[in-house]
């Protein structure tokens, strides 16, 4: 019972700290630092006004510089030390990764995650988007291929490990290949190459339902002339879809390849469940938690290289939104 | 628009029977999990969970006991019923019987089997048996092999042991209590900083939106050794507070983002004319723009929640690896996994344990889900 009763204590300490600082904060604001009284309330009030926004920004700046800014910085520097931080290295760290056969590995592997995963899941999502929005059970299809975006990657993990599992009577596809005729049972986990590609549909299966949903919206939103227009000049639906839809929602599109994209390059869960990064399937996630705990300097570089990978998607992404508040 | 390029009643169908095999194959990985949940131990591993409605045919191995030996008319009579020992309790009827291990289904049920050291075994199909021979059995009574159809059983039991023995109800606790601090307190703070952000004026506010922007991209990665550097150093180290924080700086970004494009969107009257009639800033946030914010707040709620529930990475990095402190991922990737890699129904139930609550909530408030997600999405 102790455990419970300690995290709801501590649940009450944390959310009553944040509620506590913010009215606080706004009391002391507005009663003694800058009182609208004394010579000059008004003077008073204006000084009250522009400090608040800082006020209600500080603690999102803080965590927001405190554990996404300063980590980019301290990563980078923490990535120029050796193992334990005693001694500068430089880029030591960096050249041990480019000669490493099992961290090639990792990148190759990676990159072979971030060209299927978004291109698999999108298109998917967006074939699955198309076909649901055109019957009439397509709100339950829809909640079925959305699910598993509520599972988590482990959860997801151990349901395809049973999917894949080598024994016949608890494989699934092992059943099914039974059932085509073929006697011997494959471990699709170990086939060396193809077995990242059995990974990579764990998290298309998952992601598949983000997209759908996102896309959906987006088809919903085109106007329905360009459509009729098109059915009036003897279209067949395949043409419609691919010359007439697509195209209208590109922008949507783009943001949902970007955002599967993103989190392709941070996801570990998996290869850290189903395989440990054994057979071959190491990804860069995976890669540096095999030495998180062990070697920080390595841990970090290999962290960094993830971090420039993100760069290019982070630049886009800042322009974008620029482009949208003008 | 629906309906105009599906006319042909062909192409219906189609589209009927393409999405049919899409939910199909997003549904049955879990529906199997789920059968297996419930499924005993020993039917897991002897027919698929496909097979579960029907009678499962297992072997088994029973030894008796010679001092239940009779003797009559010069003949020793050894009789009882092979379901009565522990192993075999209550399988249901024997399809078949054998003397030897290679072969433990050699003679069907009724025959009579030759033993080894001389006599004849019977096993009828209710599960008695009779051995008779010239001479008494040695020490050790024949050995009986027998395959037998059991009836479905469905279980609680895989779920009584992941909970009792294996620590998962400690796991469940703690993932509770990492879950939800980190879920209430970003939110409080992102909602201030979204208010600050959309409706305040001051100097350099579209470079600090931008920052939000380009925050949501740093991978997770990057913050783990230099942050758990500093939680040592700060004293913190690894511990639920610890976590809590982790998960609110790296949930900030996208609650920011969200509650800011949201309220970004709110009607400018509203406001102003509650400026007007005196109202200060934090009036006007706490009691107009945080009520009308309800549906943004209520996604990114659902959202922070199911990725702090699922999360495995941030866990194994800022909380220590005893196992009084795991949560539920961390329990089943490091212990279950590995040491009952081969019992599939513990980690079914296992796994459904973890799930259980992210379902309900993703099923009662998909609704939310799926607008906060539009929201942050879809221009």
């Amino acid at each position: 019972m102790s455990p419970l009763l300690q995290g709801i204590a501590t649940i009450l300490i944390g959310v009553g700290g944040c509620v506590g600082y913010f009215y606080g904060a706004n009391l002391l604001l507005d009663r003694v630092i800058f009182p609208p009284s004394g010579r000059d309330p008004g003077a008073n009030i204006s000084r009250a006004n522009a400090v608040r926004p800082w006020l209600f920004m500080a603690p999102a700046m803080a965590a927001l510089g405190l554990y996404l800014v300063y980590p980019v910085l301290g990563s980078f520097w923490r990535s120029l030390f050796n193992r334990d931080g005693g001694s500068f290295i430089g880029l030591g760290n960096y050249t041990d990764l480019a000669a490493d056969p099992a961290f090639r590995t990792a990148v190759l592997n990676n990159l072979l995650w971030v060209l299927v995963v978004p291109a698999a899941s999108t298109f998917l999502g967006l074939v699955a988007a198309q076909l649901t929005d055109r019957i009439r059970w397509g709100n339950i299809a829809k909640s079925i291929i959305f699910m598993p975006m509520a599972i988590s990657f482990v959860g997801a993990s151990l349901i395809w490990k049973f999917v894949y599992a080598n024994e016949a009577d608890i494989g699934l596809l092992n059943a099914i290949r039974a059932a085509l005729g073929f006697d011997d049972p494959i471990d699709v986990i170990q086939i060396p190459f193809w077995n990242n590609f059995f990974l990579m549909a764990i998290l298309i299966w998952i992601q598949t339902g983000f997209a759908m949903v996102i896309l959906s919206a987006a088809l919903r939103g085109i106007p329905d002339e360009t459509i009729e227009a098109a059915i009036l000049d003897g279209a067949n639906p395949f043409q419609i879809f691919f010359r007439i839809m697509v195209p209208q929602i590109t922008g949507t599109i783009l943001v949902v390849w970007t955002t599967i994209t993103i989190l392709v390059l941070k996801v570990f869960d998996i290869v850290y469940t189903m395989t440990g990064g054994n057979f071959g399937t190491q990804i860069l996630p995976s890669y540096m938690m095999s030495y998180m705990f062990k070697d920080d300097g390595r841990a970090t570089a290999v962290a960094f290289v993830i971090m420039l990978i993100v760069l290019p998607v982070m630049v886009w992404n800042i322009l974008q939104a620029r482009k949208e508040m003008r | 628009m629906a309906g105009h390029a599906g006319r042909k009643s062909g192409l219906v169908w189609a589209v009927h029977l393409s999405v049919a095999a899409l939910v199909v194959i997003w549904l049955l990985p879990t529906v199997g999990l789920l059968v297996s949940s419930f499924r005993d131990r020993d039917q897991i591993s002897a027919s698929g969970w496909w097979k579960a409605p029907l009678p499962v045919e297992q072997t088994y191995r029973v030894r008796t006991d010679p001092e239940a030996a009779v003797e009559r008319h010069g003949r020793v009579i050894l009789s009882g019923n092979v379901f009565d020992s522990e192993d075999s309790a209550g399988a249901g009827t024997v399809t078949g019987f054998g003397v030897t291990g290679r072969a433990p289904a050699e003679f069907a049920p009724g025959e009579s089997a030759p033993l080894r050291g001389g006599g004849r075994l019977t096993v009828a199909p209710d599960g008695s048996f009779t051995a008779e021979a010239g001479s008494p059995f040695g020490r050790r009574g024949p050995t009986i092999y027998f395959e037998a159809a059991s009836p479905p059983k469905v279980t609680l039991d895989n779920y009584r042991m992941v909970l009792g023995a294996d620590g998962m109800d400690r796991a469940f606790i703690n993932t509770l209590t990492v879950t939800i601090p980190a879920t209430v307190i970003p939110i409080l703070i992102a909602a201030f900083a979204a208010y600050a952000l959309s409706w305040m004026e001051f100097p350099g506010r579209g470079l600090l939106i931008a920052a939000v922007v380009g925050l949501l991209v740093v991978p997770l990665q990057l913050a783990l050794v230099p942050l758990l550097r500093l939680h040592e150093t700060v004293g913190i180290g690894q511990s639920f507070m610890g976590i809590w924080f982790a998960h609110t700086g790296f949930g900030l970004p996208l609650a920011v983002y969200l509650l800011r494009n949201y309220m970004a969107g709110l009607p400018r009257d509203i406001i102003e004319s509650a400026r007007v009639d005196g109202a200060t800033d934090f009036q006007v946030f706490t009691r107009i723009v945080l009520p009308l914010s309800f549906p943004a707040l209520a996604s990114f709620a659902i959202f922070q929640f199911l990725w702090t529930w699922n999360d495995l990475l941030v866990a194994k990095v800022f909380l220590p690896a005893a196992s009084e402190t795991k949560v539920m991922t961390v329990k089943i990737a490091d212990d279950l996994l590995g040491s009952y890699g081969g019992d599939w129904g513990i980690l079914a139930a296992a796994a459904f344990i973890s799930m259980a609550v992210p379902l309900v909530v993703f099923f009662a408030l998909q609704r939310y889900l799926v607008r906060g997600l539009l929201a942050g999405s879809v221009k």
